[in-house]
């Protein structure tokens, strides 16, 4: 039976609410998640300045230190979050409600996208204002779409990881752990990915963090990047419907296994 | 396909759920040996029918399978056989025709969002089941003037107490208007007062539409008295007796019962039950009294058994007869006091 779209949006609303709500209530937000990474681009900054590298490299930085709050979301606020649901009794509310799962980690990923837009914009904004960061844009409409393009591709890539939590419980915690720092360097967050030779590069590609960053630096800074922007582009939405319908079909099939289990309620396991 | 035949609110037959531990994991290929059972049955067999606009309760002790049943009624848990219907659907098959109809508490739960006030929670909960916002906000006004929690609407959930949390719960279960209502020890940990209101709400909630179903499970037998239409009483995993109260009452109206309260000393009452025309006696224990229940076989036992304590030592503060209680029907079937079975494993509360 499918579910009336109006529900579907109520409820993603709904779960957008408490992550937007943080937002405006967590007043401790700004010196975590914007100071701590803005030592962490200075850092990078002078070394750059210190090698005499192009000025765009400041602005790599900066926009990686930016892009990387997103996936620290994704695997955190994303991938463990129905893990956290379980264990606070939220969970069994959320599968025994006519609303789809989908619709409550779409509303998951709106307000992680909401707040951390904020965070990533407070970054840009500090870092931009310290480092003297040279854009020249060729598009903002490219930019502003490409970006929104990584979002989705990889808040999709969140919500599959979230359905494996269902089945792998709190081992799927070393997964994440495991996931981070090489994405780090793969994505390559503080400098240009194209260095990477061809087919290390094209498999970095496979994270659309990788593909968004170097398509985003083309159109920032006009320096040459690992593919053309289109075809980044192209990979990116290939990407995003890949996660998305890949996160809806785990979603049914683990939800089963976890059911047949008993791993969707039962909190010592 | 939707069953038109099927007139219960909530039937199960022969349901069965046993649930497995982890298989033994590898080491660097050495088998890890596991010493624990790698199977527990929680419901064996259970068959039940509830009918449209009961309120039904379930009763038994923790680890008796109440909690395990009402997951797989309410779609959370697949039973391992047999079969479970809610309003004429099946659990398994059709759990999105379910799920818009039901909703569930759960007593000592701590589901919510402690950045979120109460209003704010409960209206989040009432979206995901498609309630308009505006008429969400009214239900919750009313539901929190039941539970007498209207002042802390606006306070984080996470300063609420226990018991505030557990009212907030509860209102979540009733916001949503479910057809069919599962309430899991809904008034556990509340203060007397709290308790009651919840009772009278309950049952007006049931008058106010006739259609309407509610399969509570509770510890206190006087609530399960005061509430329930019918009551199925279960222990390990299985229905021992599904009547309604006056009914389980009246199967223990065959043997008189005494009530006999005693100085604390020497334990001298553990073998009552030995002394012939003895049907069952059970023993609780206060700081300053020892209170003894026992159901006769023949009313002149009370002589013995009086006599017996009286050469152990014991001293005899009262005796009375008494009327039968749930309570008494329920050690009856079970063989001991819904409060004397606190030594199961926890892991595996029903």
């Amino acid at each position: 039976m499918s579910v009336p779209f109006r529900l579907f949006l109520a409820a993603a609303l709904a779960r957008t609410y408490p992550r937007v709500a943080w937002l405006f209530r967590s007043r401790f937000w700004v010196i975590q998640e914007t100071v701590l990474p803005v030592l962490a681009v200075a850092a990078f900054a002078y070394a750059y300045r210190s090698m005499n590298a192009p000025p765009a490299y400041t602005g790599f930085v900066v926009l990686g230190a930016a892009m990387t709050t997103f996936w620290l979301n994704v695997l955190w606020g994303m991938g463990a979050q129905l893990y956290w649901e379980r264990d606070s009794g939220n969970l069994e509310h959320y599968i025994m409600s006519p609303a789809p799962l989908m619709a409550v980690l779409t509303g998951m990923a709106l307000g992680g996208m909401t707040t951390t837009i904020v965070r990533a914009a407070a970054i840009t904004v500090t870092g931009v204002i310290l480092f003297d960061v040279p854009f020249q844009p060729t598009s903002w409409w490219a930019l502003t779409a490409v970006f929104l393009l990584t979002l989705v591709a990889l808040y999709g890539l969140g919500m599959m990881f979230a359905s494996l939590f269902l089945l792998w419980g709190r081992e799927a915690w070393h997964l994440v752990n495991l996931l981070q720092e090489p994405v780090y360097l793969l994505s390559g967050t503080n400098f240009p990915v194209s260095i990477f030779p061809k087919a290390i590069a094209i498999f970095a590609s496979i994270i659309p963090l990788t593909a968004g960053m170097d398509a985003m630096r083309q159109i920032l800074f006009r320096t040459p990047g690992l593919f053309p922007v289109w075809i980044e582009v192209l990979v990116l939405a290939i990407l995003a419907g890949a996660f998305l319908s890949a996160a809806r079909r785990f979603l049914r099939v683990l939800e089963r296994w976890a059911k047949e289990e008993g791993r969707l309620t039962v909190r010592w396991q | 396909m939707i069953s038109t035949m099927d007139t219960s609110a909530i039937s199960t037959t022969q349901l069965t759920r046993t649930y497995r531990k982890a298989q033994p994991r590898r080491w660097w290929g050495k088998r890890i040996a596991q010493a624990a059972p790698t199977e527990f049955v929680a419901l064996h067999d259970v068959s039940l029918e509830v009918r449209h606009g009961e309120l039904f309760g379930l009763l038994g002790p923790n680890g008796a399978g109440k909690t395990t049943l009402i997951k797989i009624l309410t779609t959370l848990l697949a039973p391992t056989s047999g079969s479970a219907r809610v309003d004429g659907l099946d659990v398994v098959t059709q759990p999105d025709q379910i799920r818009p109809r039901i909703n569930m508490v759960s007593g000592g739960e701590s589901s919510g969002y402690g950045i979120l006030n109460v209003r704010e929670n409960l209206w989040l909960f009432a979206r995901i089941y498609g309630v308009p916002s505006a008429e969400a906000h009214k239900r919750i006004e009313r539901m929190l003037d039941v539970v007498g929690l209207a002042d802390k609407a606006n306070s984080r959930i996470s300063y609420l107490s226990t018991g505030q949390r557990q009212k907030m719960n509860f209102c979540r279960g009733f916001i949503t208007n479910p057809k069919i209502l599962f309430l899991d020890e809904p008034t556990l940990g509340l203060d007397v007062t709290s308790a009651r209101a919840i009772r009278t709400f309950i049952k007006q909630w049931m008058k106010e539409q006739a259609n309407r179903t509610l399969l509570l499970t509770t510890h206190y037998m006087a609530e399960a008295d005061e509430l329930c239409d019918r009551l199925a009483i279960i222990d390990k995993g299985q229905v021992l007796a599904c009547d309604t109260p006056a009914n389980l009452k009246r199967r223990v109206q065959q043997y008189p019962l005494y009530t006999l309260s005693l100085a604390p000393g020497p334990n001298g009452w553990a073998d009552l039950q030995r002394i012939p025309g003895v049907h069952q006696s059970t023993a609780t224990t206060t700081p300053t009294t020892v209170e003894l229940k026992l159901s006769l076989i023949e009313e002149s036992a009370i002589g013995s058994v009086v006599q017996s304590l009286v050469n152990r030592g014991g001293h005899i503060l009262s005796l009375k007869r008494v009327e039968p209680t749930l309570e008494d029907a329920f050690i009856e079937l079970v063989g001991h006091s819904i409060t004397e079975d606190e030594s199961r494993p926890a892991e595996h509360r029903g």
